[in-house]
C-alpha cells in the first residue's frame, strides 16, 4: 500500500538468523523466513514455540540479539516506532480493555503513525478510518463504548484499528483465540478477504485445521526454530507434527472443505507403531466409531474394523491410522466373503467394539458376527429402535448380543475395553468394580494417592 | 459534536466558571464587597488598561489582600488536577495520584527539614525552595530505582513509589518528634494551606505552569494510545520509554511547584480528573484542559470555606472532608467500570 508497485508475490518481510531471547533464555534461534507480499502465512507450533516473540520481535517491540528483520527493505529495529508503526500494523492478542473509549476514538489511534504531533486530523485520516469500519463492517459500533462490545466485535474494531494505520503488513496474535467457532471462522475469512485487496497477513494461529483451512502459507515453529514453511499440506505431516509438538497426530483430508486436517491422539503412541495390549475389532459406520479407533489405536492395541463401506468416515480414520479394515464398495451391503473376513477377525480378537451404528440391511451381518465374540462392548447412546432400519430381526440379533455384552456409555469405552480384553469383567452389572480395577492396574502412569505421599 | 467542539465548549463553561468562582470569592471575607466592584477592581488592576474608581480600600483589599490567594488557589488547584490527570492515565488507574511517585512526601521532607533542623541549607533555599528540589529529586530516585535497562514498567514504578513514600513517612515523623517548639508550623505546613500568600509566591508558580501544561496537553494524544497499554501503543508509532520519562518528569515538576509553596493538599489531584471523566470521558484531549480548569475552580472554593468559618482551617482539610463524600457520590451514582 505503501509502494504500490511492490506486486503481489515480491518478498516484503526477509527474517535473516534471527536470535531472540529473555535474559539466559533464548526464544528463537536462527530463525530465518521470506514472506511474500499478499499472502495469508499462519505461524503454527506448540505453546512455547517462539510465535508471539517472532510477531513481536517483527514489529519492533523486541529488539533481536542477532540477525534481522525488514520490512519493505527496511530494517524495523532502525526505524523509530512511528517509521515502524507505518509498514506493520498489529492486532494484540488480549482484546480485554479496561476504558471507555468509544469505538472511533480507538479506530482514530490507528492514524497516530501518519500525524505529527500538532498537525490536524487531514482528509487522508478520514478516508482511512472510514475505509477500516468500511472492511470491517464495525462503523454500526462507532459511538458505542469499546467495553459494551462482545469479545468477537472488539476483535473487529481492533483489526479496524490496524487497517487504519495503511500499513502493507498486518500481524495478528492468536486472533481466534478467545472466540466461539463462528467468529473463528468470520475472523479469518475476513483477513482472507484483507489479503486479497492487497495486505500481508501474518497471524500465530492456535488450531491447526483453521491455519491449514485459511492460510497460503504456515510457518511452522519449533523450540524457536523453523520447522518447516511452506504450503500447509507440506507443512502438516504427521512426522513434522510429531516432532514439533511431542504428539500423536494424524492427517488426513476433511471430508468437506478439502483442506488438511489434522487430529490430535490423546496418548503418546504414534501412530502404526507396535501394538502390544490386546486385538480389538471395532464393528461401526457413519463416523459413530471413528473416535474409539483413535483412542484404541493410541492406547495401544491391534485394531481391526468392519465391515465399512468405502468411503465412509469410519473406513477414511481406520485408513490414516493404517489399521487393518474389512471394506465393501459403496453403498453395497455386506457380502459373504467381507462376512467371512469379519468373522475372522472377531474370532481373532480379545473384544468386540460395537458402536452407537445405525442398522440396515446391509450391514446386519456385522452384529451377527460380532454376536459370536468372546467379549463384547457395546455402546449404546440412543436407543436401538432409533437406529433400527430393519425390523424386528434386527432387534432379536441385537437384543442376543446384547444380553452377553457390557453395555456402556462412550466415555467408558476405554476401561469397559481394558477390562474386557483383560478378561476381567462379567456379562452381568457388578462388572463395574472389576473393570475399574482392571484400568487402573493397566494405567499405571496414574499415579497413586501412596506414590504422592512418599 | 467533534472533540475539538466539544473541548471548546467544555473549557469555556469551565472557564466562566472559574471567574465566577474566583469573583464570589474575592468579594467574601471580613469585609463583604459586591461582585461589580469586585470585577472593577480587578479590571483596573496593574496591568489591565481600564481604570474604574472603586475606592483605594476596596482596590487593596482585593487585589493585594485577597487576590494573590485566590490566584494561587486557582493556580495551585490547575497544577494539581494536570498532575493527577497525567498520572491516572499513565498507570492507567484511577486511583493514582499526582504524588504517587512520592513528589509530596518529598517536598514534605524538604519542607519540614528546613523548619525543624537548626541549620540552614546550601545556596541560600529557602522552605519553598528546598521543598520543590526534594520533591523533584525524590520522583528523579524513584524513577531510577523502577528503571532497568531502559524500561520502567508502571507497575514497579508504583510500588517503588509506595515504598520510598512510606520510607519518607518515617522520615518527617522523626524530624517531627524533634521538632519542638516548631510544630505547629510543621503540622499547619503538611495539612496543605493557603494562608499568607503575597504576589511572589504566586510568581514563581505562575511561570512554570504554563509551559509544562502546554507541553502534556501537546501529548494529550499519545497519553489516550498508551491508555491502550504500552505494548500497543509502541505498535501504533509511539516511543513508549520516552513519552513515559517526559509525561512523569513534567507532571512531577508542576506537582512539586504547588506542593512546595503550600504544601500538601490532597485529594483535588484524585477526584476532579476522575469526577471529569466521568462527565467528558476518558479522552485526554478534553479530559486535560477541563480537568485543570475544574481543579482551579475547586481549589478557589474550597478555600474560599476554609478562610470564611471563625477560624481559619488548613484547605486540605476541607478538600478532604468535601473531595471524599463527592467522590464517594461519584462511584455510586455512575456506573463505573474503569477509566
Amino acid at each position: 500500500m505503501n509502494d504500490p508497485d511492490r506486486g503481489a508475490g515480491e518478498p516484503l518481510v526477509e527474517i535473516r538468523d534471527l536470535d531472540v531471547g529473555f535474559g539466559e533464555t533464548t526464544v528463537l534461534d536462527g530463525v530465518d523466513a521470506t514472506i511474500d507480499s499478499g499472502r495469508f502465512v499462519g505461524l503454527v507450533g506448540p505453546n512455547g514455540a517462539g510465535k508471539t516473540t517472532l510477531l513481536r520481535t517483527i514489529n519492533g517491540t523486541l529488539a533481536p540479539d542477532a540477525g534481522s528483520v525488514t520490512v519493505e527493505g527496511r530494517r524495523i529495529q532502525e526505524l523509530s516506532s512511528k517509521a515502524a508503526s507505518r509498514l506493520v500494523a498489529t492486532v494484540p492478542q488480549d482484546t480485554a480493555v479496561a476504558f471507555e473509549f468509544d469505538v472511533r476514538t480507538v479506530v482514530e489511534m490507528g492514524r497516530n503513525p501518519h500525524r505529527s504531533r500538532f498537525g490536524g486530523w487531514r482528509e487522508a485520516d478520514s478516508e482511512a478510518v472510514e475505509r477500516a469500519f468500511e472492511w470491517t463492517d464495525t462503523e454500526q459500533f462507532a459511538d458505542r463504548a469499546v467495553s459494551t462490545l462482545s469479545g468477537g466485535e472488539r476483535q473487529r474494531v481492533l483489526l479496524a484499528r490496524a487497517l487504519a494505520q495503511e500499513s502493507p503488513l498486518l500481524l495478528l496474535d492468536e486472533p481466534t483465540a478467545s472466540l466461539d467457532i463462528n467468529h473463528q471462522v468470520r475472523t479469518l475469512e475476513l483477513v482472507r478477504t484483507l489479503v486479497a485487496r492487497g495486505k500481508t497477513a501474518v497471524a500465530a494461529i492456535h488450531d491447526l485445521n483453521l491455519a491449514a483451512q485459511y492460510c497460503d502459507e504456515l510457518l511452522l515453529l519449533a523450540d524457536g526454530e523453523v520447522a518447516a514453511f511452506g504450503p500447509p499440506a507440506s507443512v502438516l505431516t504427521e512426522d513434522a507434527l510429531g516432532d514439533a509438538f511431542g504428539a500423536n497426530a494424524v492427517v488426513s483430508r476433511h471430508p468437506v472443505t478439502g483442506s488438511v486436517y489434522v487430529t490430535a491422539l490423546p496418548e503418546g503412541r504414534r501412530a502404526g507403531g507396535e501394538a502390544d495390549r490386546g486385538r480389538v475389532h471395532v464393528v461401526g459406520g457413519g463416523g459413530t466409531a471413528a473416535r474409539y479407533l483413535y483412542v484404541l489405536d493410541a492406547a495401544g492395541y491391534a485394531v481391526s474394523a468392519g465391515a465399512l463401506n468405502e468411503g465412509d468416515t469410519d473406513a477414511e480414520a481406520a485408513r490414516s491410522l493404517a489399521l487393518d479394515v474389512v471394506t465393501v464398495d459403496p453403498f453395497a451391503g455386506v457380502d459373504a466373503a467381507a462376512r467371512d473376513a469379519v468373522e475372522q477377525r472377531v474370532d481373532a480378537a480379545d473384544c468386540v467394539l460395537v458402536a452407537d451404528v445405525e442398522v440396515g440391511t446391509g450391514n446386519l451381518p456385522n452384529l451377527r458376527a460380532a454376536a459370536n465374540a468372546e467379549h463384547v462392548v457395546l455402546v449404546e447412546d440412543r436407543p436401538f429402535a432409533e437406529r433400527n432400519y430393519v425390523g424386528s430381526e434386527a432387534r432379536r440379533v441385537y437384543e442376543s448380543l446384547r444380553s452377553r455384552a457390557r453395555v456402556v456409555e462412550p466415555p467408558d469405552v476405554p476401561s469397559a475395553v481394558a477390562a474386557a480384553v483383560s478378561g476381567g469383567y462379567a456379562t452381568t452389572a457388578d462388572g463395574d468394580d472389576a473393570a475399574t480395577t482392571a484400568t487402573d492396574a493397566a494405567d499405571d502412569r496414574v499415579a497413586r494417592p501412596s506414590d504422592v505421599q512418599e | 459534536m467533534t472533540i475539538r467542539s466539544r473541548t471548546v465548549a467544555w473549557s469555556g463553561a469551565l472557564s466562566a466558571l472559574l471567574a465566577v468562582a474566583v469573583v464570589a470569592s474575592a468579594g467574601m471575607g471580613s469585609v463583604s464587597i459586591p461582585p461589580a466592584t469586585v470585577a472593577k477592581a480587578l479590571l483596573s488592576a496593574d496591568p489591565l488598561p481600564f481604570a474604574f474608581d472603586v475606592g483605594r480600600t476596596n482596590r487593596i483589599i482585593v487585589v493585594n489582600v485577597r487576590m494573590p490567594r485566590i490566584a494561587l488557589a486557582a493556580l495551585v488547584g490547575f497544577a494539581l488536577a494536570t498532575a493527577g490527570t497525567v498520572m491516572q492515565g499513565f498507570f492507567r488507574n484511577p486511583m493514582a495520584d499526582p504524588s504517587i511517585v512520592g513528589v509530596s512526601s518529598g517536598a514534605a521532607v524538604g519542607a519540614v527539614a528546613t523548619i525543624v533542623l537548626p541549620f540552614a541549607f546550601p545556596f541560600g533555599l529557602e522552605l519553598q525552595g528546598a521543598a520543590f528540589v526534594s520533591a523533584v529529586v525524590t520522583a528523579f530516585a524513584v524513577y531510577l530505582i523502577a528503571t532497568e535497562d531502559g524500561r520502567t514498567p508502571t507497575a514497579t514504578l508504583l510500588l517503588a513509589g509506595v515504598a520510598v513514600q512510606t520510607f519518607l513517612g518515617a522520615v518527617i515523623s522523626l524530624l517531627l518528634l524533634h521538632s519542638g517548639m516548631s510544630i505547629r508550623r510543621v503540622v499547619y505546613w503538611l495539612m496543605g494551606h493557603l494562608g499568607g500568600t503575597t504576589w511572589a509566591e504566586v510568581r514563581v508558580i505562575a511561570l512554570v505552569l504554563p509551559p509544562l501544561f502546554l507541553l502534556l496537553l501537546a501529548y494529550a494524544r499519545d497519553l489516550n494510545v498508551l491508555l491502550l497499554g504500552e505494548e500497543d501503543a509502541h505498535a501504533l508509532g509511539i516511543e513508549v520509554e520516552r513519552t513515559k520519562r517526559l509525561l512523569l518528569a513534567a507532571s512531577s515538576v508542576v506537582t512539586a511547584a504547588a506542593v512546595a509553596v503550600t504544601g500538601v493538599i490532597g485529594f483535588v489531584g484524585l477526584i476532579v480528573p476522575h469526577g471529569m471523566r466521568l462527565l467528558v470521558g476518558p479522552d485526554h484531549r478534553i479530559l486535560l484542559p477541563t480537568s485543570a480548569l475544574a481543579g482551579a475552580s475547586f481549589l478557589v472554593a474550597t478555600d474560599t470555606l476554609a478562610r470564611s468559618g471563625s477560624a481559619e482551617i488548613p484547605v486540605g482539610i476541607v478538600t478532604a472532608t468535601l473531595g471524599a463524600p463527592f467522590f464517594l457520590y461519584l462511584l455510586r451514582s455512575r456506573e463505573v467500570t474503569g477509566l
